[in-house]
């Protein structure tokens, strides 16, 4: 026999047993050896997202639409698979912010507005508190049936119980008992709750076993296996409707699909969720293994599912048993107590998971981000002038919860049967599911804005409120039916289940697609009309490049104002205690490297860390309002910012500018330094010049001098000997009289003072006069000369003398060094490639390949000067090369040692001669023959 | 840092397989009055590609782990 005084003891030793747990996981945790921080009891109290309703619920929902209720479990499974990307985001930025709920978390991004804290806050309460509603109600159904063992009665529609014999209401005790004892131990900067989790997942487990086994008994307790059920369900006139190809419409995808998107964002966004996978998470690595943990849970949490509707709809065909109690029915139906009790015990875990851990997340929202900043604000009761908050936190934290639950409490009694609470869990689902644009769009879209995170919620929950409470109403009877049929006030068109006559969709799709249109349209719409304030510039940089921060010290602190250390320490110690205001401070006073607080300077980083601290414990918007009040601190406009920016980049302009200048600085040091180089160098060569200049001049100086000495000396000298050394001194002044007229003339061409008198010039004649000129020579040396000059004349433009002058110095050089007799000179004109080249070709002994380049310079020659008679001035082909570059052409040497020597020179062809010559073409054809 | 955008990716593309395996027109090729073992197969269907999905799941977390 199954009577309440057996029930009760045992679902009261099962609360027993999750307290014990708690209790144990908060006292390991205390010792800092935590029993959470493994990635299988994150993902198992991830479970908590299966409740009462999917317990019950879903043979209910299976039983009518078939497999219509699996995108409820197969939408967080497809999620899960993004959880790497976008859950991982999450955590890391609530860790890094110290973000504690939902609320927070939207009001933080967008500039810790409390604003849009309150407004989600109010969105959670109405959305899921009737949620806790229906948790209360299936503990509270499940018992009543369970009591009546062996009969399976149906609790009628509710009799007026007085509150204070109904089971709901003890169970909504009960279960606020725990969730304060457990969720607001005390006051947790990170909101962290261990032993609850631990629970938690215990839960997860329990409700699993228990399923699992009332499903297996099911299948091959009362039939024979899954074929055995398929095969007689698909006889059943009940059932069959559910073998036929279901779904065929295209309406029947589409809200297929749209209940995928919305159990995805559910799976995210439900006040609990977002309780267990981000506030609780110990580390985001433990994200790992839930990613394919989790969806495992929900596979086998449904695999019986549709047997057990199956068979529930094939037992009880006669009698008129809610679906939704199948598996608490059908094992009593079978008298197997033991396990209709582990049924009600699954069931009650299930429950009170989802109502714990939902409560905790809702009265965090309602104490911070409701409570909280309207008492910050009334001056009546001067609260920012209290000593010690942390007790006031704490009695607002449990106030809530017993507020919540109670509140849950008295809608189901309000509530009961009525439409409005049965179908509330998706109703549910599609209110949280408007956090998403705000939330998704504020993690990875840094131009949304607090007025378009506003204009998107409030659309959104508005259309929720018209398109599916509202008429939840009306199907309860609240509201008069017409509502929903005729529309408000005959208004066809704003008929709440066929919007502007949008028809053909059922009500949860019809509610998404425009709830979501409104939403994100809102959101986006308003986020690109309305500018951002700074505060919500630095929180939008803080949430979207979560991942490009290294850590704190690189950020930017947009603060502007007066803090001081005693203050900021006061007031932490008012909500955190003394003790862990202190511990905090000085933590932090050691990252930063000071050796004790009171060395730290009380900058923008100090008070940012106070209000992050702050935040942990109150929330971002109430921490932001503590905070502006404790330091003095000035509101910072756009233009101020503006001018901070200005500031900065003019500094960085400056800084570059000054970077600029010592580059200039440092290449004009080095161009002045080069020209003094050359300065040197100049003045060591005119040195050079200088003392060759007097030696070359010696030389012929001293044979002169020798030989008129030794004539002055030796008047006995007889004729011939006489007339020799006269001929000798003769000789040695003309290459006295040479190399000083040379000399000049180097100096008056390196100086640029020659005189050039410039004209078309024909190069062939040159040549030919230059040749007459050094005729004597070659007869006297007996050399041969050989010419190849081109027929017409070649003009250029130079100096004609001057030209004269390098003909004669080549041809004289060449006759000097071949030997008489065997030498051969040879002189070609011819034309190269636009220019007329001159080669003066020799026999002699060559030039070896250094000294090619030497002979060019001023007073070197080819051989040793020391041991051979000097042959030349050594200025010569100095100078030619100089006139030859002066009119734009070039002169050089090519020579092998021993096969003689050819002096090139090449002039450029007098442009206005290829003009006027028609005959120009036929100049390049000549050169091609050649 | 590229094996944790290599796994980024792998998981994407189950997110995308997701998609595709229980989502019109996949689904509507399934929706038909036939039976795999005594089972319908849609039913069969889902739970198999839900299967499927998990088990990918956790080779792509476990073999980058």
């Amino acid at each position: 026999m199954l009577q309440s005084w057996v029930i009760i003891p045992v679902a009261l030793a099962y609360l027993g047993m999750l307290f014990a747990i708690a209790y144990y996981g908060d006292h390991r945790a205390d010792q800092g050896r935590s029993i959470i921080a493994n990635p299988y009891i994150y993902a198992l109290s991830l479970g908590v997202y299966a409740t009462a309703w999917t317990f019950y619920g879903s043979v209910g929902r299976a039983a009518a639409d078939g497999v219509g209720f699996l995108p409820i479990y197969i939408g967080p499974t497809m999620m899960m698979a993004l959880w790497w990307l976008v859950m991982r985001k999450i955590i890391r930025i609530s860790k890094a912010n110290r973000i504690t709920s939902l609320a927070d978390f939207i009001s933080s991004r967008y500039g810790k507005s409390a604003l849009l804290a309150g407004l989600v806050t109010i969105i959670a309460v109405i959305g899921v508190v009737p949620y806790i509603a229906l948790q209360l109600k299936a503990v509270s159904h499940s018992f009543t049936i369970l009591s009546h063992y062996p009969e399976v009665v149906l609790p009628a529609q509710r009799e007026a119980v007085p509150i204070l014999a109904d089971t709901a209401f003890w169970t909504a005790l009960v279960l606020a008992t725990f969730t304060v004892l457990f969720g607001t131990r005390h006051l947790d900067a990170s909101e962290r709750h261990e032993g609850l989790v631990a629970a938690i997942a215990f839960e997860s487990l329990v409700k699993l076993v228990a399923f699992l086994a009332v499903g297996i008994f099911i299948t091959w307790g009362i039939y024979n296996g899954l074929p055995d059920i398929f095969a007689r369900a698909r006889a059943h006139p009940q059932l069959t409707a559910l073998f036929a190809p279901l779904g065929g419409t295209a309406g029947s995808y589409a809200s297929w699909a749209w209940l995928t998107v919305l159990s995805m964002l559910a799976i995210m966004f439900l006040p609990r969720q977002f309780q267990i996978a981000v506030v609780e998470n110990v580390n985001e690595n433990h994200l790992n293994k839930a990613i394919w943990l989790f969806p495992l849970y929900m596979l086998a949490m449904n695999l019986f599912v549709i047997p057990a509707a199956f068979g529930g709809v094939m037992h009880f065909s006669s009698t008129a048993v809610d679906p939704d109690t199948f598996v608490l029915t059908l094992p009593m139906a079978e008298h197997q107590e033991a396990l209709a009790l582990l049924v009600f015990i699954g069931g009650l875990s299930a429950a009170t998971g989802m109502v714990i851990v939902e409560t905790i997340a809702l009265s965090t929202m309602v104490c911070n981000d409701l409570v909280m900043p309207v008492l910050l604000r009334m001056r009546a009761i001067r609260l920012k002038e209290r000593q010690d908050l942390t007790g006031l936190l704490l009695g607002i934290r449990r106030g809530a919860i017993v507020a919540v639950v109670l509140l849950g409490y008295f809608y189901f009694r309000f509530a009961g049967e009525a439409y409005a609470l049965v179908a509330i869990g998706l109703i549910s689902f599609a209110a949280v599911a408007q956090f998403a644009p705000a939330i998704i769009g504020g993690i990875y879209w840094k131009g949304g804005t607090r007025a378009g995170a506003l204009a998107g919620l409030v659309a959104g929950f508005v259309v929720w409120l018209y398109t599916l409470l509202l008429p939840s109403f009306a199907k309860s009877g609240w509201l008069p039916i017409g509502f929903l049929e005729e529309g408000p006030f005959g208004f066809a068109l704003l008929k709440p289940y066929a919007l502007f006559g949008l028809a053909g969709l059922n009500d949860i799709t019809h509610a998404m697609l425009w709830s979501m249109v409104a939403n994100v349209g809102a959101y986006v719409m308003v986020s690109v009309l309305t500018l951002q304030s700074v505060a919500e510039q630095a929180q939008a940089a803080r949430f979207v490049d979560v991942f490009r921060r290294a850590g704190e010290a690189l950020d930017v602190h947009i603060w502007k104002g007066q803090a001081s250390l005693p203050d900021l320490k006061a007031l932490l110690a008012r909500f955190l205690g003394p003790e862990r205001a202190e511990a905090a401070v000085a933590e932090y006073a050691r990252r930063r490297n000071y050796s004790s607080p009171a060395d730290m300077p009380a900058d923008a980083g100090l008070v940012q860390f106070a209000e992050m601290e702050l935040a942990g414990a109150i929330g971002g918007a109430s921490a932001r309002i503590m905070v502006a009040s404790t330091v003095n601190e000035d509101a910072l406009t756009i233009d101020e910012v503006r001018t901070m920016l200005d500031e900065a980049s003019q500094v960085i302009a400056t800084s570059h500018e000054l970077k600029q200048k010592s580059q200039e600085l440092m290449a004009a040091t080095a161009e002045l330094r080069a020209a003094n180089e050359r300065l040197q160098e100049l003045d060591r060569l005119k040195d050079d010049f200088v003392s060759t200049v007097t030696h070359e001049l010696r030389t012929p100086l001293t044979s002169i001098r020798a030989f008129s000495e030794i004539l002055h000396d030796n008047p006995e000298l007889d004729a011939g000997e006489r007339q020799k050394f006269l001929t000798i001194i003769i000789q040695e002044s003309e290459r006295l009289t040479r190399l000083i007229n040379q000399v000049l003339d180097l100096a008056k061409l390196e100086s640029g003072r020659a005189e050039w008198q410039v004209s078309d010039v024909d190069l062939k004649a040159v040549i030919e006069n230059s040749i007459d000129a050094t005729g004597q020579l070659f007869r006297a040396g007996n050399v041969a000369l050989e010419t190849r000059l081109p027929d017409g004349a070649r003009f250029v433009r130079a100096d004609r003398d001057r030209l004269v002058q390098v003909l004669i110095n080549l041809l004289s050089n060449a006759v000097k060094f071949v030997r008489p007799d065997e030498g051969q000179v040879g002189v070609r004109l011819f034309d190269h490639a636009g220019s007329l080249r001159v080669e003066v070709t020799d026999n002699g002994p060559g030039i070896s390949f250094e000294n090619q380049k030497v002979i060019f310079e001023k007073f070197r020659q080819a051989g040793d000067t020391m041991t051979e008679k000097p042959q030349g001035t050594g200025l010569g082909l100095p100078i030619s090369r100089q006139i030859i570059e002066h009119f734009g052409g070039r002169l050089w040497v090519e020579s092998t040692p021993g096969q003689g020597a050819t002096f090139v020179f090449e002039l450029p062809v007098s442009p206005s001669t290829i003009r006027n010559d028609p005959t120009g073409p036929d100049l390049y054809n000549a050169t091609s023959q050649e | 840092m590229i094996q944790s955008t290599l796994r980024s990716q792998r998981l994407v593309a189950v997110f995308l397989l997701c998609v595709l395996l229980f989502n019109y027109p996949l689904l509507a090729l399934f929706n038909r009055s036939a039976e795999v073992f005594g089972i319908p197969v849609l039913y069969a269907y889902i739970f198999i590609a839900w299967a499927l999905v998990i088990a990918l799941l956790a080779v792509v977390i476990e073999r980058s782990a």
